[in-house]
């Protein structure tokens, strides 16, 4: 009797679940689909995939003839993975000396830079624009790869630290012993351990400082420096009634997270539940 | 033997610190102190901006609160953040909650792909997701009429975005439907770190699935809930993309939509006939950061410091 009322609770979760997860793909679909389609179809059937009929590229040659977008997903990428960078390399080298070094203010340093992961850093903006206006920084790429690396750190050694703190004593102690300095301790031993943890922390970095919107549109609105996500919005801003250039953007600057998901969402869901975010 | 200063811990930490200090928690705390400051109105010269700045205390607070020029666009824009974040509370949570529970159920087929398509949208660019809803909800498409047509409920639709009460309600709805993943994957790994026996020792004393879920689950992950809602709190007071791509910085209908992120740019860099007030825009700023600051303060100390949490 009890199997039987198992199996009548799980259709009724499929069921929930099912509709659910169809909510959510819903209009995912709507937008690829239609972005592959004629003027006509799209309005006159929107559901529909394309057939060999309604099938047409019209809205992303239309698009591409119009803006370079080649030069946005430079900016994009450029930015993203230059932030990366920094935030894995400075972030591990700061949770590195907090979880190994007892200093005094060790604890306090670690509050301090936790301080960053509840406060947003666009509230700051009007000092950020003064202080990047007078490095010569605004409308550069470089202004916002130190902006996003500031933005990214504190999430990032908060989670390294949590992961150091649980390397093996005698493995380090054991090398200390063979007469490796403490760098190199760092940069041999520990980083390569930190793989893992270091997946996690790149994609909790790269995410949102691919999707952003409010930095591009503050620090680099302009003179070809836009990324992908301002540059489509410039570009919908200007050609609203064109729907297939606008399904055609709004595809162009979603496929690349699409595709980034599609090859990394296991490991980033196996690092959220498995407690590296807590 | 006197040791040798540790130089290494000072390389170790101080690029992260350096940047850290100097882009994040001194403009922050630079923003509150340009608050205090007047501006020239002939036009802002950002390079040598200190020289044309003069001391004014709270004056600006007191002219964002009262002055009519001010408040009421202050006013509104509060009003409608705090609507907005109440709809995500009793909206979102209580989603993910459900389907976290759902899919922690045992040998449950098909979760993998459920979590990982529901989780989906909140890796899309916010912007994307508005000029998408844009398109969906408009009244050329017309696909919620056709999706309503389907159940006879076409007389329901109406071109909710252009609605002054409705078109907050939608966008909150669009904002709960891209974020849901979120707490879900939060609750579902809180719920999945309960061990085993806790679960068993419930079934034995007889307790059934939803008296297990309200009176076993729900108390252990209360903290989680708790993180949720102050992390939506946060996310929230400083949403900007969602009605700048579907509303643009009009957040119309009459401001209906306006929040804290929206008022605070048109303050800053001026809209329409308004020129762009950096002093005024850096007290909009300092007041959210109050507000935000206010919300984390309770939930650290009436909260966190309550709840009890349970070792496992």
């Amino acid at each position: 009797m009890n199997n039987v009322k198992d199996k009548y609770n799980h259709l009724i979760m499929h069921i929930v679940l099912l509709s659910y997860t169809l909510i959510c793909i819903f209009p995912v679909y709507l937008l690829v689909n239609n972005s592959f389609k004629k003027r006509r179809a799209i309005f006159k059937e929107p559901l529909s995939l394309p057939t060999e009929e309604t099938f047409s590229l019209v809205g992303f040659t239309k698009m591409f003839s119009r803006v370079d977008f080649s030069i946005y997903f430079f900016n994009s990428t450029f930015v993203t993975l230059t932030t990366l960078f920094l935030v894995l390399l400075f972030g591990a080298m700061a949770a590195w000396a907090l979880s190994e070094y007892k200093f005094k203010g060790n604890t306090m340093l670690g509050l301090y830079l936790a301080f960053g992961i509840m406060l947003p850093i666009k509230l700051g903006t009007v000092s950020i624009l003064q202080l990047l206006s007078s490095m010569n920084l605004v409308n550069t790429l470089t202004g916002l790869v130190i902006v996003y690396t500031a933005q990214s750190l504190p999430l990032a050694i908060w989670i390294l630290t949590e992961f150091m703190k649980q390397v093996n004593q005698e493995l380090k102690e054991a090398a200390r012993c063979d007469g490796v300095n403490e760098y190199q301790l760092f940069f041999y031993i520990i980083l390569p351990l930190m793989r893992p943890p270091l997946a996690t922390v790149a994609v909790f970095t790269m995410v949102p400082v691919w999707n952003d919107l409010w930095w591009p549109l503050v620090l680099a609105p302009s003179g070809g420096k836009q990324t992908v996500i301002l540059g489509m919005q410039q570009y919908i801003g200007q050609y609203v009634t064109n729907w297939n250039a606008v399904f055609a953007s709004l595809s162009t600057a979603l496929i690349p997270i699409l595709i980034f998901y599609m090859i990394f969402s296991r490991q980033l869901i196996r690092s959220i539940t498995s407690g590296a975010v807590k | 033997m006197k040791k040798r200063f540790p130089y290494h811990i000072l390389v170790f930490l101080f690029p992260a610190c350096f940047i850290y200090t100097l882009f994040m928690i001194f403009p922050l705390f630079d923003t509150i102190r340009i608050s205090l400051f007047t501006q020239n109105l002939m036009g802002e010269n950002m390079d040598n901006s200190s020289n044309i700045r003069a001391f004014i205390g709270l004056r600006n607070y007191y002219d964002l609160f009262t002055n009519e020029n001010w408040s009421w666009h202050f006013w509104n824009a509060l009003k409608n953040n705090t609507y907005f974040f109440l709809l995500h509370v009793s909206i979102q949570t209580p989603i993910g909650l459900l389907i976290a529970a759902f899919l922690s159920s045992k040998d449950l087929k098909f979760k993998h792909t459920y979590r990982t398509l529901i989780f989906l949208p909140a890796m899309m660019s916010i912007v994307i997701v508005g000029y998408l809803f844009n398109l969906i909800l408009s009244n050329l498409w017309g696909i919620p009429q056709t999706i309503l047509g389907v159940v006879g409920l076409e007389h329901l639709y109406q071109p909710w975005l252009g609605l002054k009460g409705p078109a907050l309600i939608t966008i909150s709805l669009i904002s709960i439907w891209q974020f849901v993943g979120i707490p879900m994957m939060l609750f579902y790994a809180a719920l999945l770190n309960i061990p085993d026996e806790i679960l068993d020792a419930a079934k034995i004393d007889g307790s059934g699935p939803m008296t297990t879920f309200w009176f076993v689950k729900f108390p252990l992950i209360l903290p989680t809930v708790g993180l949720m809602v102050i992390l939506t709190y946060v996310g929230n007071y400083n949403a900007f993309d969602l009605i700048f791509a579907m509303k643009s910085l009009y957040a119309g209908p009459e401001y209906s939509t306006d929040l804290m992120g929206t008022f605070f740019y048109r303050t800053f860099f001026g809209f329409q006939m308004q020129l762009g007030n950096p002093t005024m825009g850096a007290t909009v700023a300092s007041t959210t950061f109050g507000i935000i600051l206010l919300g984390v303060l309770i939930y650290l100390f009436a909260f966190q410091q309550r709840v009890t949490r349970y070792q496992y």
